[in-house]
């Protein structure tokens, strides 16, 4: 889950890393109001979940609080990559002597939670990697011990050489650290880590990013979830516990098992079709996840055809027969339906489908086929 | 022949009074695995009766389970949040082989887990995986056992279903499998690709290897690379999430394209350069295995 930029710096705040004071305004007056209260010059910073918020036109600097509520008249409203801006921060302008990156990451090759650190900040550090990888140095920290303080010192080190600089930063480096572990984070992110002109060092940027599954121990940090952020669609299938992800073809489908129901996706594909979802009902084959599942899959206009695809193992094919005859009393659905249900209660299956009007098939590919000829022929 | 589990498969079953746990003990006792003891904190001395009348001891403690009836196989169907301590107390009492079913373990106390399982020299298998299977013999896990038949095919996927559907059309064109495992769809997993590559290359059974992967991460690619060094057996890859937009978790909390790396392009392309025969769809599979096997 990712979470803005004003509340990664919140969680900062609490782990004791410098975060320039600021808060967040939905309106040109309220911004207004925290530029006269934080005084002199602010920045004022698009929420939203992108990159590119600078070229975008949605961070500026503002002299004055007229200013500073003109620029948020400005930026509020605005897209970014698709994304309507809904809050702005508004934010201390600190003057900068140098810009460093910071970031940890979960290396999936060790298994570990990786430090990079780089002399070169405020720029795309996947970039930086690129191009010029000895300016950027890696730490894969034990999870049996934690971050050592001679690990911290040592990436603190190598961003800085002035001494005072470099006991800052070793702070910062086990502050991260720990506000990466204690929220569970998958990525937690400072770009730039600056130095201001008097030699204070200071997070002016943070991004994180929290692993999903840990968030049934974090209720306050399950509250900074902007549900404006995500597609509706998707908010309703988190709730109804269904793994969904939104895509742009004509062919609904509805399928058991992540991999599968990739491997279903990319077969609409190979037969000239294209996948209108990514939708995964899970092991369990509770009827009312069929309901929910189909109710999503026609709130989508583009949707010409629907596709089930069910290997039943743990999951039941005649509770998914049972749902899909469900959904179609309870809710309107135009586009057909064609239905491959193989596997555990099979037959049951396809007898209450039969019942109800539906065809059914067994083999993958063919039911496949046949649902991308009748979204191409609608 | 056979990897991981065999005739000598010891089990306990961590969380067996639970929803999943007890439905699957079920399953594995019918399928005839030797279920020698349940866990469940609170429960210990009281006995699981399995569906077909087989009755387990439970107890509080896996160490009790490992002193008292000699497991060595553990499988795990605790909830998220107990979990990797489950997988800890299980390597902690000597378990050699540890299975985890649960899906949604946080990803920084698996961190913790599977390097406390190697450091007590066990092997960890998922989690967030439907565990393995050696057909005719035993299964520890989730795996359908009727979709399986015994063979020369050792089958490894990241995935659940999209295994059974390629398991399935290998048994009805009548070519079984030495053992199926899955490895789970997250990002940090006890036993990878070249794990279990290398287990099926030792086994004198196991004649070609299938294995399916999908997007997210480089597993996929070392394996290749590794396979092509070590491996003397043919391999057949199929990657999923050709489609799979990037920057997008599709299902399993591994399957995520980061910035260009990950990509099913990229690990195909993989397999390719290493000597390993791509599928295209699902039912090719079937296809270049009957081709590895000259039959």
């Amino acid at each position: 889950m990712d979470i803005h930029e004003y509340q990664a710096k919140e969680l900062f705040r609490a782990a004791g890393i410098p975060v320039p004071p600021g808060r967040v305004a939905t309106t040109p007056d309220e911004a207004r109001a925290i530029a006269e209260e934080l005084g002199g010059s602010v920045v004022v910073k698009a929420q939203v979940h992108s990159g590119g918020r600078g070229k975008a036109g949605g961070v500026k600097l503002a002299t004055s609080p007229d200013e500073a509520a003109s620029h948020a008249e400005a930026i509020l409203g605005m897209s970014i990559r698709g994304l309507e801006v809904k809050q702005v921060l508004v934010t201390v302008a600190e003057d900068i002597a140098s810009e460093a990156y910071v970031g940890i990451l979960v290396d999936r090759a060790t298994q570990r939670p990786m430090f990079m650190v780089s002399a070169e900040g405020g720029v795309d550090i996947e970039e930086v990697a690129a191009t010029n990888p000895d300016a950027i140095r890696k730490l894969r920290v034990d999870p049996r011990y934690g971050l050592l303080p001679h690990q911290a010192y040592g990436l603190a080190n190598f961003l800085y050489t002035d001494p005072g600089q470099v006991k800052q930063a070793t702070r910062i480096m086990a502050q991260l650290y720990n506000a990466f572990v204690e929220n569970s984070c998958s990525m937690a992110e400072i770009n730039p880590l600056i130095v201001t002109p008097n030699g204070e060092v200071k997070a002016i940027d943070a991004k994180v990013s929290i692993d999903e599954s840990a968030l049934f121990r974090l209720p306050e940090v399950e509250k900074l979830r902007d549900l404006d952020a995500e597609p509706p669609a998707e908010t309703r299938a988190r709730e109804a516990g269904l793994s969904f992800v939104k895509l742009d073809g004509n062919v609904g489908c509805c399928v058991n098992g992540a991999g599968l129901a990739m491997a279903t996706m990319d077969l609409v594909k190979t037969y000239g079709g294209e996948p209108a979802n990514f939708l995964d009902i899970g092991g369990s084959s509770n009827p009312d996840k069929v309901v929910a599942a189909l109710e999503i899959i026609t709130a989508d206009p583009n949707v010409k055809a629907i596709l089930f695809n069910i290997f039943g193992g743990i999951t039941r094919c005649d509770d998914v027969a049972r749902g899909i005859v469900e959904a179609s009393k309870r809710i309107r659905i135009e586009p057909p339906i064609v239905i491959r249900l193989t596997g555990t209660n099979e037959a049951e299956a396809l007898e209450i489908l039969s019942e109800a009007g539906f065809s059914a098939f067994t083999g993958m590919d063919e039911v496949v086929q046949k649902a991308v000829d009748l979204a191409a022929q609608a | 022949m056979s990897i991981f589990i065999d005739d000598s498969t010891r089990l306990v079953v961590q969380g067996i009074t639970g929803r999943d746990g007890s439905f699957h003990t079920s399953q594995m006792v019918e399928y005839g695995t030797q279920v020698v003891a349940g866990v469940t904190p609170g429960k210990g001395g009281q006995h699981f009766t399995a569906q077909n009348g087989t009755r387990i001891p439970i107890f509080n403690t896996v160490e009790e389970a490992v002193e008292q009836e000699g497991a060595n196989t553990a499988a795990v169907y605790v909830p998220p949040a107990f979990a990797a301590g489950a997988v800890m107390e299980a390597a902690d009492a000597g378990i050699a082989f540890v299975v985890a079913i649960t899906e949604g373990i946080p990803v920084l106390d698996m961190t913790r887990a599977a390097q406390f399982v190697r450091d007590r020299g066990a092997r960890l298998l998922g989690p967030n995986c439907p565990g393995a299977i050696t057909p005719g013999v035993a299964k520890v896990g989730i795996i359908p056992g009727q979709i399986t038949t015994p063979g020369p095919v050792g089958v490894v996927s990241r995935s659940g279903t999209l295994t059974y559907e390629a398991v399935a059309q290998l048994t009805a064109a009548g070519i079984g499998q030495t053992t199926c495992v899955g490895i789970g769809g997250d990002p940090v997993i006890g036993t990878d690709f070249i794990d279990t590559l290398r287990a099926f290359g030792e086994d004198p059974d196991t004649e070609a290897v299938v294995m399916i992967g999908e997007i997210g991460g480089t597993d996929e690619q070392e394996a290749a690379a590794w396979a092509r060094e070590n491996l003397e057996i043919p391999v057949v890859g199929f990657i999923a999430g050709q489609t799979a937009p990037p920057g997008r978790r599709m299902g399993h909390a591994g399957a995520i394209i980061s910035g260009s790396s990950g990509t099913a392009e990229e690990k195909m392309k993989a397999f390719e350069e290493n000597g390993i025969a791509v599928a295209r769809r699902p039912v090719d599979i079937r296809d270049l295995v009957r081709e590895c096997l000259g039959t």
